[in-house]
């Protein structure tokens, strides 16, 4: 389980947390939404220790994040970026493997391999992209190649940042049944952010609303059409009028 | 601007310059710290020396070999003003070795490895690489800047070596091919002229200016700003800084071996 309590972040004079509080449950998928600039993958990079918060605690399975063995505990996380953040002086095969060819988690280089091809079929690449680099794939392959970097350790925990971003509709629903079918066959514990409402709808169990550096709103997706909130209403909604400020 | 403004604006960019200062240094204590500890990346050292070693043979030779040839040139009409034309052989050994191998190397390097790392890292920066990397347990000092720094250590020392021996041919062939001098002579005194505390003078500046230049491309691309803009301004920051740091090194480290 993943808790965040009252996280505070700014950046110079710009509140972006301003007292975040959220629990995912453990083996859930959590959705957190939000317009552009709420903070979002500054809470998400706060759990992982890219960003210090000013304040508040974040508590993974009870334990303080900024506690313990730090390589350790990344060991236990796989994250998605939006750019798919894949280095580009490595083949794909490389990519994928990466956390299997160095570090605690290290294994013989023809066995990283044959993990890195087979993370990559199962985001539906074949295996002859193992050999390229990511300057040679689309978007779209290089989303799934992010993925199956994510996955290739099989970690309890998986952030998916902006998951569908700069991508087509039919290669967006693609990318979302994966993260649905990888995190209920992993039966791992997922935190997703997008503004994207069909992967909302796709991939979460939960959803949380940040607006204001706060969680404006938390709860099943089946109740996030009733909510009766008005920020999340407009949100998804997609209308310009209503409680949160449109800047045209 | 009253005084008292003046002063405050004084101070403050007093105090942000060495804040700069600061940052720059705990940066290269880290990452000679990072050197030190495992875990090692053979790897990404033996790709640096490659990048940082190898591939800038080229431009060192040619840059030694054109200032040797100049340099000997040079020193031919200068001492004709008063009968010295003789010393071509040992003046160019003794610049070559001493100042310009050393210091035209470093800022060679400086051109072509530190704007490339800073580049490479700000634009991985950028791109959200640097995150990757820590999400995947690997740390970036350790991945990205020591392997880096270690092979230029190693390189430029070496390369400025290298520079050194071909600035002396480039001022042995315009000597013995334009100017008269004999073959054999020219070398012999240009062997007999040098100290071994020359070559070690011109090596321990290779390695001084080499750590400069990685620590200053590593440096800059770490602390990159975002976009296209951020990763401009980085490498241009990190070669300005490069370039400074060697002539200053250069001035410092003269002035113990004088001393020596």
């Amino acid at each position: 389980m993943i808790r965040m309590e009252n996280v505070h972040k700014a950046f110079g004079d710009n509140q972006v947390l301003n007292g975040m509080t959220l629990e995912i449950p453990k083996g859930t998928s959590m959705v957190i939404i939000g317009g552009s600039g709420t903070g979002k993958s500054v809470a998400l990079k706060s759990i992982l220790g890219l960003i210090t918060p000013d304040s508040g605690q974040i508590f993974v399975d009870g334990k303080p994040a900024d506690s313990g063995d730090r390589d350790k505990f990344l060991a236990r996380f796989g994250m998605l970026f939006q750019g798919g953040a894949l280095f580009d002086s490595l083949p794909v095969w490389q990519n994928v493997a990466f956390r299997l060819l160095r570090g605690t988690l290290k294994r013989p280089a023809e066995e990283a391999r044959a993990i890195a091809i087979e993370k990559l079929r199962r985001v539906g690449l074949k295996a002859n992209v193992a050999d390229l680099f990511p300057s040679e794939l689309s978007g779209g392959m290089q989303k799934r190649v992010g993925l199956a970097r994510a996955i290739a350790a099989e970690p309890e925990i998986i952030f998916f940042d902006e998951p569908t971003t700069g991508l087509d509709p039919i290669m967006s629903g693609v990318i979302n049944d994966l993260i649905r079918e990888i995190v209920v066959e992993m039966g791992a514990t997922a935190m997703t952010i997008t503004h994207d409402m069909t992967s909302v709808r796709a991939i979460a169990d939960n959803v949380a609303m940040l607006h204001g550096g706060v969680i404006q709103w938390t709860g099943p997706v089946a109740e996030m059409d009733h909510s009766g909130d008005p920020y999340l209403d407009q949100f998804i909604h997609g209308r310009a009028e209503g409680p949160i400020e449109a800047v045209r | 601007m009253t005084p008292i403004a003046l002063l405050a604006r004084l101070g403050r960019t007093a105090l942000a310059g060495l804040s700069a200062v600061g940052r720059a240094a705990l940066f290269a204590l880290g990452a000679f710290s990072h050197m030190l500890r495992p875990p090692y990346y053979p790897r990404e050292v033996l790709n640096a020396l490659l990048n940082i070693g190898w591939l800038s043979l080229p431009v060192v030779g040619l840059t030694a070999i054109f200032t040797g040839g100049a340099l000997a040139l040079q020193i031919y009409a200068g001492g004709a003003r008063f009968n010295a034309e003789a010393v071509v052989p040992q003046i160019v050994a003794i610049g070559m070795v001493r100042e310009l191998g050393p210091v035209l190397v470093g800022l060679m390097i400086a051109a072509r490895v530190t704007s490339s790392i800073a580049a490479e890292i700000a634009t991985m920066k950028v791109t959200e690489q640097i995150d990757a990397l820590v999400t995947l347990s690997t740390h970036p000092m350790k991945y990205l800047v020591a392997p880096r720094v270690l092979a230029a250590l190693i390189t430029v020392p070496v390369l400025v070596g290298i520079g050194d021996i071909i600035g002396i041919m480039g001022g042995y062939t315009v000597a013995v091919q334009n100017l008269g001098f004999n073959a054999a002579a020219y070398l012999k005194n240009t062997v007999d002229f040098l100290e071994p505390l020359d070559i070690v003078s011109s090596l321990v500046k290779g390695a001084a200016f080499g750590t400069i230049a990685a620590m200053m491309g590593c440096y800059y691309g770490m602390q990159s700003g975002r976009g296209a803009q951020g990763v401009g301004r980085a490498t241009k920051g990190s070669v300005e800084a490069a370039a400074v740091l060697i002539l200053a090194a250069n001035f410092v480290l003269t002035g113990v071996f004088f001393s020596l």
